[in-house]
């Protein structure tokens, strides 16, 4: 039978892809968004899950803020990429230390 | 049975797909993978009878999400290669890193199976209705409870909204516009004027 293990295992291999996203491509910043992504559907997952397992629908209502949150957090990513790319002509994040200050 | 069939296909689908995401070599080739990892967490969710959040899924997700991704990585001339340089070396750090995370989620699973430790038990104000369907639960507790918490999450997104126009938007100088007023003020007998110079004399304008 399914349990709420099958479900936790599955997010957290979830959430260790995008984590290793993450380091795996340094310098891409839209692959480390998408990544960024990934970690939150995990989260978004673990938190149906449980809901359903505790028969408590506040997980549902908490998943939606969540995805608000999510795509929010995309939309302005992807716009401070824009004018990052505007600006310097690449997005390798390696060298965004020229921005401090 | 057939439950058990469908979860280990969403599963593996979901994991194959979110490991291709973040080792894929074109971004836009990541971006459909991030799309079928959604589709099959969205399935997930539909196992356990969230059919709302599944649906917010596909549609935040996939609708938007994912084609302002599609958007950014098709509008950007990025030499792809160069920004993989750091790949191999990176590698033996983040695969530490990543079996690291996952025993110690692992390990808290495992302890966990030998009984949890009790937290509470949820207090049955926000149990779902008996022969409601998902949404229709979701709908009364969101709008009750939580309807100040539904508020502010609208104010993020307007926010984000604001935010997002305001970075991106770009005034651009010395461009020449169209003067209306000063064309309609135009008449003939300004624009055309009879001269007669003499021969050898230039026209003042």
């Amino acid at each position: 039978m399914i349990g709420i293990e099958h479900y936790l295992v599955v997010s957290s291999i979830l959430f260790v892809l995008g984590v290793l996203g993450i380091f795996l491509n340094r310098k891409n910043v839209i692959i480390i968004l998408m990544a960024i992504e990934l970690i939150l559907l995990s989260v978004n997952l673990n938190l149906v899950a449980f809901s359903a397992f505790l028969h408590d629908l506040v997980g549902q209502v908490f998943a939606m803020f969540v995805l608000t949150v999510a795509a929010g957090e995309a939309a302005i990513g992807l716009a401070i990429l824009v004018i990052y790319f505007r600006g310097r002509g690449t997005i390798a994040v390696d060298d965004v230390n020229r921005m401090k200050g | 049975m057939i439950q058990v069939f469908a979860f280990y296909l969403f599963a593996t689908l979901c994991i194959l797909s979110g490991a291709v995401t973040i080792l894929a070599r074109n971004p836009v080739h990541s971006v459909l993978w991030l799309i079928l990892a959604f589709f099959n967490a969205a399935g997930l969710m539909v196992l356990v009878g969230a059919e709302f959040i599944a649906m917010l899924l596909v549609i935040v997700y996939v609708g938007a999400v994912a084609v302002l991704f599609l958007f950014v990585v098709m509008m950007l001339d990025i030499d792809f290669a160069e920004l993989r340089a750091g790949f191999v070396k990176n590698f033996p750090l983040g695969i530490a890193l990543a079996v690291v995370l996952f025993v110690e989620l692992f390990v808290g699973l495992v302890v966990h199976g030998a009984g949890g430790i009790a937290l509470g038990t949820p207090d049955g104000s926000a149990a779902p209705l008996a022969n409601v369907s998902n949404i229709e639960a979701i709908g009364a507790l969101l709008y009750s409870r939580y309807l100040f918490l539904f508020e502010a999450a609208g104010i993020v997104l307007l926010v984000a909204m604001i935010g997002a126009i305001v970075l991106t938007h770009r005034q651009r100088g010395g461009t020449r516009g169209q003067n209306v007023s000063k064309q309609n003020a135009r008449r003939p007998q300004d624009a055309t004027i009879n001269m007669q110079p003499e021969s050898g004399k230039g026209v003042v304008l």
